[in-house]
């Protein structure tokens, strides 16, 4: 961001009613904040253990710990990923390299995705439970959550990856031309992997956005607590089991706040990583063109 | 990029597959969009057909199962829920990304900014949870039952808030520099600078953003639930307990069948139907208009 220095300040009434006005407003963000994340240390940390991350739920969630969940969280995302990263990065890959800027089948496919991507996620939920569980006949499965969930981070692929390729100065297009390498050759040689930082942030953000969500879920990979032995299974997610024990369960608050501390610390961490690989990526791009 | 046709290398024999495969690719991540749109319509279909998409709103209750599919009152509860959270969230964010551009030293406005984005990766079931187990009791204490309008509205004003903040930030930032030095050059104080310069240049982007973070607070579901108490009725305090589309659907699909589950389809596509309407706004008001 440019140096926005404003030297000029005099202690005018009005002055002083606008610093008072955003000051307040800062502190209400980080007074609100701090509270939020202080209860979640403070009630997580009272459950929190290595025994509650191994063990199973037991009296409905009441007690124990939450293995099968994390299980299942993982085998979602896992399913989400495959589905989502391979269509994701092909599209993108044709659109920024095969076709036009300001063509029409850019114009049409980009305008889908950004709709795609303001679809609310209870939407995705009902579309999922229709299509995957009930019409393609997966029921409630782990399949069905996941490939729910890659219908949603598909286009927050598509546009990191995009935004990766087209950052890729284009004299490093010409260069593998006048090399005589194939489209194909330049794509997988150079273009792919001097975009991959952007990639892989795009691939930590979609994981972030799949992790943390509950709506689509309930009814694709249901609420079933139990270890899954297939991806034909039931299986709850983490952000469905603290809905859950907040919701349906009397007396299930301690381990939600516990689930929850696990779940908020996981996704800062994907966050951050996806923060250095951005930073990471942009300084390179300054350094290459 | 390069794609001129008549280019050597675009000869190739495995060019052509590996394009054939892309475009494929870029066909079915297209093709998404129209399968969710498809599907939405058929499962309403039925229903659609046999009462009319007239009756959702005119009908004097929800009662589906004896044939009363009356959405006003969840449609109503949305929007006012929406739309204080917006008010609460809009000018908490506006000064906050001035907090950030303009009198934060910048060490601690990176950290604020950083600060910010964790907020908004904290997923939605955690403020649900907050919301009920502190919001909800400390509520209950003055006005109960205490999940009513007013604990959904600021917990989605928390999560809508980073939204704000963020866009915000990003719109004054891209406000040329030139204008701050024709402000200083004029003599303007610090507040002049912002209020009657600044924010009017960034006026466009920062509306965008408001719209974008209304949009994400109508299609919000989990917190909502959470909190709100899910009584279907206009609320008309801030103290009622009521209940917004998301919510009625995230309730009842595990139960409903036939007309009941057709509906709850139809309100999904109202939903969406509302949420493109104000993208599209947002997409026009961020594009339309250019600095200088």
């Amino acid at each position: 961001m440019a140096e926005m220095a404003i030297t000029r300040k005099n202690n005018s009434a009005r002055d002083l009613g606008l610093m008072l006005v955003v000051w307040s407003a800062t502190a209400i963000i980080i007074a609100a904040f701090t509270w939020i994340i202080g209860d979640f240390i403070i009630h997580g940390f009272e459950r929190l253990s290595w025994s509650f991350l191994t063990t199973s739920p037991s009296n409905a969630g009441r007690s124990g710990g939450i293995a099968p969940i994390l299980v299942s969280t993982l085998l979602i995302l896992l399913i989400a990923i495959t589905v989502a990263l391979p269509i994701g990065v092909a599209t993108a890959a044709f659109l920024s390299e095969f076709t036009r800027v300001g063509g029409r089948v850019r114009q049409i496919t980009t305008l889908s995705l950004d709709i795609l991507a303001g679809v609310p996620s209870i939407v995705f939920g009902l579309f999922g439970n229709a299509f995957f569980c009930i019409w393609l006949g997966l029921g409630f499965s782990i399949l069905s959550g996941g490939l729910t969930l890659a219908c949603m981070v598909l286009p927050i692929l598509i546009r990191t990856t995009q935004a990766g390729l087209s950052s890729v100065p284009d004299e490093w297009r010409r260069g593998a031309s006048a090399l005589g390498l194939s489209r194909g050759a330049a794509l997988t040689h150079i273009l792919l992997p001097a975009a991959t930082p952007a990639i892989a942030a795009g691939l930590m953000l979609g994981i972030g956005r799949a992790a943390a969500e509950t709506a689509a879920l309930i009814f694709t990979s249901g609420y079933v607590d139990r270890m899954p032995s297939s991806l034909d299974d039931s299986g709850r997610a983490l952000a469905v089991h603290i809905y859950d024990l907040t919701m349906n369960v009397a007396g299930g608050d301690a381990n939600a706040y516990a689930s929850a501390l696990v779940l908020i610390s996981l996704l800062i961490l994907i966050n951050s990583v996806a923060v250095t690989l951005t930073n990471r990526y942009g300084s390179q791009r300054i350094t290459a063109s | 990029m390069i794609s001129s046709k008549s280019s050597f290398s675009f000869l190739w024999r495995n060019d052509k597959i590996l394009g054939r495969v892309l475009w494929a690719s870029a066909c079915l991540s297209t093709a998404l969009l129209i399968l969710i749109a498809m599907f939405l319509v058929k499962e309403s279909w039925p229903v659609l057909t046999s009462i009319g998409i007239t009756r959702f709103i005119t009908d004097a209750g929800w009662y589906p199962l004896e044939k009363l599919f009356g959405l006003a009152p969840m449609l109503g509860a949305t929007v006012i829920v929406s739309t204080l959270a917006v008010l609460i969230a809009a000018p908490l964010g506006i000064a906050s990304a001035i907090f950030c551009s303009f009198i934060a030293p910048r060490r601690i406005a990176q950290a604020y900014r950083s600060l910010i984005a964790l907020l908004a990766g904290i997923p939605s079931v955690a403020y649900g949870l907050w919301g009920l187990t502190v919001l909800v009791p400390l509520i209950g204490q003055f006005q109960p039952p205490g999940a009513s309008l007013l604990a959904a509205s600021l917990i989605l004003s928390l999560m809508i808030l980073p939204t704000i903040a963020l866009t915000t930030d990003a719109a004054i930032s891209t406000v040329p520099k030139s204008y701050l030095q024709g402000a200083t050059a004029l003599g303007l104080t610090r507040e002049a600078t912002i209020i009657k310069v600044i924010l009017p240049a960034a006026r466009a982007s920062i509306g965008a953003g408001i719209l974008l973070a209304a949009a994400r607070a109508l299609g919000e579901t989990m917190a909502v639930l959470m909190v709100a108490g899910n009584v279907v009725q206009f609320p008309t305090s801030l103290f009622d307990p009521m209940r917004t589309l998301t919510a009625n659907m995230a309730l009842e699909m595990a139960y409903a069948t036939g007309d009941h589950r057709a509906s709850l389809f139809v309100s999904g596509l109202m939903l969406t139907a509302i949420v493109m309407a104000l993208a599209t706004l947002a997409w026009r008001l961020s594009g339309g208009r250019v600095h200088g």
